[in-house]
């Protein structure tokens, strides 16, 4: 039984939500209606001119094989991103959340890395990596291996999925730490007067008691190597070499500021919308059934 | 609300200016500079201004070349816009086609009044910025050519003569042998792949980079990158980047780094890098004319250059024109011009600063700084080597990238890289006519 409370007058939850309103309607509402509109004309960049084209837009992006390879490409990063960056935090959460000492010592610093922007860890990892001076790529060249994601796509996707990775292990550490410290000592302990050894007791108790916040991360991890990576792939490859590091976002970014052709960055915003949202319901309505909370 | 803080900002510049400037007229100038360049610009605008006093030049930095030229385009939408606009050369047609936006160059400087002789400037650099017309819609800013530098220890080291002539690729090719052979890592390294072998390429060698004269007659033109000469030159390239003889770094000019560290031979990079390059290097470097192959269409032509022009843009008072075309006529003075040749590396837009340049010795004292010159003003230009009118080519540039690095990869052969090059190019040509119909 649900329990409700309820608010006597219209006036207090109308205040109450009206900041969350506004700032939707004026960040998000507004601007997704713009794209739509936009998506259905081709402007000449000055605003000069602008011709109703209807569903052109959307056919030219179709009709372009590497527009449609662009979302095998995301898909390959979306995974290879939500895959860095959530194993490592959790394995880091575990560990840290065995510690006896130190454990605040452990968690700042493992918390650090979230609060250097993407552009700043793109140009880090650039510098690690670098072809000529880097000192990763270094120490690969005397153990036999040539380095150059300036030329080779799946070193270059690799690259750019470990640096958008990087910072975000810092955010789900701190959700699996959290997570992990309000599992109950006592079922624990149980499990382990049965018998069952920690990794045993690991895989069978804690992770599904995880479940809820694993989910919450994958919804959020996924939004995140859509969106967000941007800067990371812009300072460290522009979404090459050849079209391998190019996602969606990226293309979006390119065509509408580079190309200056936002008939048909306005059309991939849309695309992008939809994807994003289509791949939110599916998580809810098949993920989350195995979700226990 | 927006116009309230741009009022609030103007009411306290007014404040902060020491001498309220009632009489003088302000113009804006946006440009893309920063670092040594930066500041170069501004002692010009700050010379300007203190040599008269009815208009006041006012610069502001809006980031890098892409950044400025859509700072542009997103305060002419707000109207907003700078009275000048630095755009870079890829800009060109996306300026010219927006009719609307610009005032050309020589309306601006007709009107003004201001001293302006249209035959003063460089033809090869003018040729890029005039109408079919003959007629000169924004004034050359900044331009350069790409020239091939040579690190002559390193020839040395590897065994090979440094004085060889590398001024084919025919000889270029039997050198990157020998260099190879003796040893060197990196025998040849390029900045700007496209602008310097495909752009400049096909205007060196008098064959067209697109149809309708490059796009100068009319913006129904198509890509014709994928010819003979042109796949040529990029399969001799190709195989060299698989022997190891050329390395590629990157998209932009990361090759530069290499270069001036002295890790490799050969460079094939704008003139304007004289700067980096002779402040930085610890070895002896030459500066050669750009190669070409011997046989190949009319090479040596002349080459194209790169860089920024600047535009008036439309929308402003008569008075604050006149102080445009004022500045842009002080910018093309020939002290200011040869000033700028030679502190930057940059190529003198008229003919009267590079003889005031010769005259004063400084290609003596520092030789190798004449080379672009002389390559871009020896030959008069023809319909393939006037310059490049693309739309979206900065995008098209991108396409060109990866194509190019599929050859270099060896995933692609030169013609599937370059018959896919034109087939993508050619789409964004005709959603860009489509738009500016």
């Amino acid at each position: 039984m649900e329990k409700r409370v309820t608010f006597r007058g219209w006036l207090l939850p109308l205040l109450l939500i009206a900041p969350q309103v506004i700032i939707s309607g004026i960040f998000f509402f507004y601007p997704a209606g713009q794209a739509i509109w936009q998506s259905l004309f081709i402007p000449d960049p000055f605003g000069l001119s602008s011709r109703y084209v209807g569903l052109e837009n959307f056919e030219f992006l179709f009709s372009d094989k590497f527009y449609r390879a662009t979302f095998g490409t995301t898909a390959v990063f979306s995974i290879l991103v939500t895959l860095f960056s959530m194993i490592p935090a959790l394995f880091l959460a575990v560990i840290a959340d065995r510690l006896i000492k130190g454990s605040g010592v452990y968690r700042t610093m493992l918390i650090w890395p979230y609060a250097v922007a993407p552009a700043v860890a793109g140009v880090l990892w650039l510098f690690m990596f670098n072809t000529r001076v880097g000192v990763v790529s270094w120490y690969l060249g005397t153990l036999g291996y040539d380095w150059n994601h300036v030329l080779n796509g799946g070193e270059a996707m690799g690259l750019v999925a470990v640096a958008s990775a990087w910072g975000r292990i810092s955010y789900n550490f701190l959700f699996f730490y959290a997570a992990l410290q309000s599992v109950p000592r006592s079922v624990i302990e149980a499990a382990a007067i049965d018998g069952a050894h920690f990794w045993r007791r690991f895989f069978t108790i804690v992770l599904p008691l995880l479940s809820p916040t694993t989910f919450f991360l994958l919804v959020v991890n996924i939004v995140y190597s859509f969106f967000e990576t941007f800067g990371v792939i812009h300072t460290i490859t522009s979404g090459g070499p050849q079209q391998s590091t190019t996602i969606l976002v990226y293309k979006v970014f390119s065509d509408g500021f580079v190309g200056q052709d936002l008939g048909s960055s306005s059309a991939q915003s849309v695309i992008l919308l939809i994807v994003v949202g289509l791949l939110t319901v599916i998580q809810f309505k098949f993920i989350e059934k195995r979700v226990h909370y | 609300m927006k116009k309230t803080l741009f009022g609030m900002l103007a009411a306290t510049s007014t404040i902060l200016t020491p001498i309220a400037a009632m009489a003088e007229t302000e113009v804006q100038f946006w440009h893309a500079f920063t670092g040594r360049l930066g500041e170069l610009v501004k002692a010009q605008v700050e010379d300007f201004n203190a040599s008269q006093s009815d208009f006041v030049v006012v610069e502001s930095h809006k980031g890098n070349y892409s950044e400025t030229l859509n700072a542009g385009i997103a305060a002419f939408r707000a109207n907003e816009q700078p009275h000048i606009l630095m755009v870079f050369e890829v800009g060109t047609a996306t300026m010219m086609a927006a009719g609307g936006a610009i005032k050309p160059v020589h309306e601006v400087m007709a009107e003004s009044g201001a001293k302006f002789d249209p035959n003063a400037y460089i033809g090869a650099v003018k040729g890029y910025y005039t109408s079919t017309e003959g007629q000169m819609l924004s004034l050359p800013f900044n331009a350069s050519t790409p020239v091939l530098w040579v690190n002559r220890d390193a020839m040395t080291a590897a065994g090979v003569d440094p004085d060889t002539d590398l001024s084919t690729w025919q000889n270029v090719g039997a050198t990157l042998d020998k260099l190879k052979a003796g040893g060197e890592e990196c025998p040849l390294v390029t900045a700007w792949q496209s602008w310097v072998h495909l752009e400049n390429f096909s205007a060196y060698h008098d064959v067209p980079f697109a149809t309708k004269d490059n796009g100068f007659a009319g913006l129904d033109t198509e890509l014709s990158l994928n010819g003979e000469a042109q796949v040529a030159h990029l399969t001799a390239m190709g195989q060299w980047a698989k022997d190891g003889k050329f390395i590629y770094t990157g998209r932009r000019n990361e090759g530069g780094a290499n270069f001036r560290a002295g890790d490799c031979a050969l460079f094939t990079e704008s003139s304007a890098g004289y700067a980096g390059i002779s402040s930085e290097a610890k070895f002896d470097f030459d500066v050669r004319p750009l190669p070409y192959w011997e046989g190949v269409g009319n090479a040596p032509q002349n080459t194209i250059i790169g860089g920024a022009s600047l535009w008036v843009m439309s929308g402003h008072e008569a008075e604050e024109y006149k102080g445009a075309g004022e500045f842009l006529s002080f910018l093309s003075s020939s002290d200011v011009q040869a000033a700028w040749h030679q502190n930057t590396g940059y190529l003198p837009i008229t003919s009267e600063a590079g003889d005031a340049t010769r005259a004063a010795g400084f290609y003596e004292a520092n030789p190798g700084t004449e080379v672009a010159v002389i390559q871009m003003t020896a030959k008069e230009p023809t319909a393939n080597s006037k310059g490049l009118r693309l739309g979206s080519f900065d995008q098209i540039r991108g396409i060109i990238d990866e194509e190019l690095e599929a050859i270099w990869a060896g995933d692609k052969t030169a013609q599937a890289a370059m018959d896919s090059a034109k087939e993508r190019g050619d789409a964004l040509l005709r959603r860009f006519e489509s738009a500016n119909r």
